[in-house]
């Protein structure tokens, strides 16, 4: 049967073109691949190749022609046996597929509603974290952290962990302590300094059907992996449907630790925060720190688990529960207080603690939210506070241009706007690179100080 | 380290089986029509952003194929149409991902560059140039750790093949064994760039010394060759000596991607390519003067997969577009799914 040669789109933005030449002729035999035409498009002239073989019967919009539609019909080719006589009323010349138009996307009606706004009124989850009257024992958030990952080992043989320095040194800040021995060198397993490369290899085997822990030294030293974090571990899921996964959890120091400069201090919450498909941790206290990071190991996609140098030593009670795990997505309130809102997570929370203490003393009564993870976040958990307290500080030591505070700000903002004594304020990092010098690195960071002055500007005092 | 020479020329009438011979000329030929099909929709519209077509280099996955056992794994990059119907994958759901339909193997979600199947082994579909190469190696890596004998072909091109992470990848997987194979399509060209305006050494597959891995260079212009090696460097793989580089030198005939219009090099180029190396003619002609087939044979295989490739550019085109509130779905998973997917049968 005769076939209609279409104009054809040849780049994604092209609408029209201009056909520029004829390099056939009626009558002349094509062969798939021959060239036709050359057709100019908005961004260069293109060979327009035959795809079937066949007789040109008839040339239907000329060379020089331009603002030829895509889709117009152009030509006519003519099957074995046939003639143009055959195919006489061809090609209504307009008649442009209608699939073609809707494919390029009238715009849909109605989106639907953003998860997010779904619920107006919040209901934060206020069950605690472990039953009344578990005995409870100190321990280091370095020593959660190993805890959690052996007992996760123990209960699941396809997770292992892999980095730089994590087997034979036991770790470059110890957090793998011991388990080297405990689990040999299939499950601990020592990587050469090539970010990049490991990361791609923990994601691949994280498609395979393994659950890899992969230690970054730093996670200064991740941005040489972050392609592999967002464009393969994150989006994957999406990308294929649903079909395709990838469980794994990343894990190492985050943020400022102390006088180590510029590139080795940086928090990348706000970065990774920003990406649908992640998880994004950052816990504060050991029992977090343990809870936490075996939710984040069983969790079926990717999880970012960002953790502090300068916490690594701190000491907190942790329950003494055989399996004790904390959920994502649920903030906890550390004060409960009636004045003000202060909202941190990691190691933010040092300075809202202690200005919540000497707050106090003053007679101002901060109520202060771990968020414990950014992603997903509990803002049920904020929104019922700020409804109650109508002011809101929030502490971090990100970078303050497009910081998580920010995000939260404007969460606030809109879904919290008419209870609102005063506008949020975000107690950040400067926004400078992390300087050497003590002077300057404290200055660089945010203190106690600064959240006290925050609390005091919006409750007027 | 004893690299191989490149392998000797196929003698002339090679020791194969006629039915693998057809079914060679069958897959490869399914090929280059869904290309040519694919390369017509997206002229009409119906297909948008990058479309990468892998015409020309049908022998390197058919090959390849020919030499992989069941449950081996396969992961490329966006010009993976090719690599998706050589390992099985349906064609209608290939073309309806491609037309962005609920159809597609991804529901329309991830397009040309982005497609996926547990069941068929095939972990993608990487739209960064050279991702796929260390994940190819996790792969193999999670095959190693669980114990089994798999091996996964790690597909990239040669413009990947100048990516850094290739070479930290190169190391670990010589470091530990990895049962990968790495499959260069040398087709010449990243884009508008010629390997010898991108590449100072003259061959990739050396570099591979440097780390320790043994590879060879392949005709990837010959279906039989490329089974060969394939066959040689899968048996390395399998039998626990680590990973193996194949250099296969191909060639694509159609532009990068649909908007290329190719002015790096000669029209004469392609066409000499075209005319004397065509993997698919040089298949054809094998059928035809070994007598394992006579034109009419062939012709009504040709029919047979025009029909296959009209039926999927149809369901392509029927298959609705998502419903928008899969715009929500597929973000994080409740849970995976366990175990290992089970083979089609
Ligand atoms: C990291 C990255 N850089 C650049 C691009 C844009 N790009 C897409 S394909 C391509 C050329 C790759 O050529 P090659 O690896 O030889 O594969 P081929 O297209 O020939 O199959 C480039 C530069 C990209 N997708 N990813
Ligand atoms: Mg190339």
């Amino acid at each position: 049967m005769a076939t209609e040669i279409l104009m054809p789109a040849l780049s994604p933005t092209m609408e029209e073109g201009t056909l520029a030449k004829w390099l056939v002729k009626e009558g002349d035999e094509v062969a798939s691949g021959d060239i036709l035409a050359e057709i100019e498009t908005d961004k260069a002239t293109m060979e327009f190749e035959a795809v079937d073989e066949g007789t040109i019967g008839k040339i239907l919009v000329p060379e020089g022609s331009e603002g030829v539609k895509v889709n117009t019909a152009i030509a006519v080719l003519l099957d074995e046996g046939e003639s143009v006589d055959d195919v006489t009323d061809a090609a209504p010349v307009d008649d442009a597929k209608p699939a073609a138009d809707e494919a390029r996307g009238a715009a849909p009606e109605k989106t639907p509603a953003r998860v997010a706004d779904e619920h107006p009124t919040p209901q934060p989850d206020s069950s605690p974290d472990w039953p009344e009257g578990t005995e409870m024992v100190q321990q280091t958030v370095r020593e959660a952290l190993r805890d959690a990952m052996a007992e996760e080992m123990r209960r699941d043989d396809h997770v292992f962990v892999m980095g730089e320095e994590v087997a034979e040194y036991n770790g470059a800040y110890k957090i793998t302590q011991g388990m080297l021995d405990e689990f040999g060198d299939k499950r601990v397993i020592d990587t050469p300094i090539t970010e990049h490369g490991f990361t791609g290899i923990g994601v691949g085997a994280a498609f395979g059907g393994l659950r890899p822990i992969v230690e970054f030294m730093t996670f200064n030293f991740a941005m040489q992996a972050i392609d592999q974090i967002i464009n393969s571990a994150a989006k994957t899921l999406y990308m294929s449907g649903g079909q395709m996964g990838c469980p794994i959890v990343f894990r190492g120091p985050n943020g400022a630790a102390a006088r180590v400069g510029a590139q080795h201090s940086q928090d990348y919450a706000a970065w990774y925060a920003s990406v649908p498909g992640l998880k994004v941790v950052q816990p504060y206290s050991a029992s977090d720190a343990k809870g936490l990071l075996k939710t984040a190991i069983r969790d079926p996609n990717p999880v970012i688990f960002l953790e502090n140098e300068i916490l690594y030593g701190k000491t907190f009670d942790v329950p003494k529960l055989d399996d004790f795990t904390v959920p994502f997505g649920k903030a906890r309130i550390w004060r409960e207080g009636d004045d003000v809102t202060i909202v941190s997570w990691g190691i933010g929370m040092t300075y809202a603690m202690d200005a919540a203490e000497k707050l106090a003393e003053e007679g101002i009564s901060a109520e202060v939210i771990d968020l414990r993870t950014l992603r997903p976040v509990d803002y049920d958990a904020i929104l019922a506070s700020v409804m109650k307290t109508n002011r809101c500080v929030t502490v971090e030591e990100g970078f303050p241009v497009a910081s998580f505070s920010d995000h939260l700000a404007s969460t606030i903002m809109q879904r919290a706007f008419d209870y609102l004594d005063a506008p949020v304020v975000t107690c950040t990092g400067k926004d400078v690179p992390m300087p050497y010098a003590a002077n300057l690195e404290k200055l660089a960071l945010t203190s106690t100080t600064e959240v006290i002055e925050a609390v005091k500007q919006v409750t007027y005092r | 380290m004893a690299a191989r020479k490149p392998a000797a020329k196929a003698a002339a009438i090679p020791n194969v089986a006629k039915d693998d011979l057809l079914q060679y000329y069958r897959d490869m030929l399914l090929i280059r029509r869904f290309e040519e099909k694919a390369g017509q929709l997206y002229g009409m519209g119906l297909i948008g952003g990058f479309c990468h077509l892998y015409i020309g280099q049908e022998a390197v996955v058919v090959g390849l194929e020919a030499a992989a056992s069941k449950g081996d794994k396969r992961v490329t990059s966006y010009r993976d149409h090719g690599h998706m119907l050589a390992c099985g994958m349906d064609p209608k759901g290939v073309m309806a991902e491609l037309t962005g339909r609920e159809g597609g193997y991804s529901k329309g979600k991830g397009g040309s560059m982005h497609m996926f199947s547990r069941e068929k082994h095939f972990y993608g579909g990487h739209g960064i140039v050279a991702a796929q190469v260390p994940i190819g190696a996790g792969l193999a890596f999670a095959d190693k750790y669980l114990g089994n004998d798999r091996v996964t072909f790690t597909y990239f091109g040669d413009g990947a093949a100048n990516q850094g992470q290739v070479y930290e990848t190169y190391n670990m997987a010589e470091l530990w064994d990895l049962p990968c194979v790495f499959v260069i399509e040398n087709n010449q060209y990243a884009m508008g760039t010629s390997t010898k305006r991108s590449t100072k050494s003259p061959s990739y597959w050396e570099r591979g010394a440097a780390y320790g891995i043994e590879g060879e260079e392949v005709d990837g212009m010959d279906v039989l060759a490329v089974k060969d090696a394939g066959q040689r460097a899968v048996e390395y793989c399998r039998s626990g000596k680590g990973p193996y580089i194949l250099e296969v030198k191909t060639y694509r005939y159609r532009g990068h991607s649909m908007s290329d219009p190719a002015k790096y090099r000669t029209r004469d180029e392609v066409q000499k390519m075209r005319e004397e190396r065509d993997c698919i003619e040089h298949v054809r002609q094998l059928l035809l003067t070994g007598e394992h087939a006579s034109e009419d044979d062939l012709k009504s295989i040709d029919k047979e997969i025009k029909e296959i490739v009209n039926e999927s550019a149809e369901f392509a085109k029927e298959s609705p577009e998502p419903d928008l509130s899969e715009l929500w779905t597929d973000i994080y998973a409740d849970e995976l799914p366990q175990g290992e997917p089970e083979e089609a049968a």
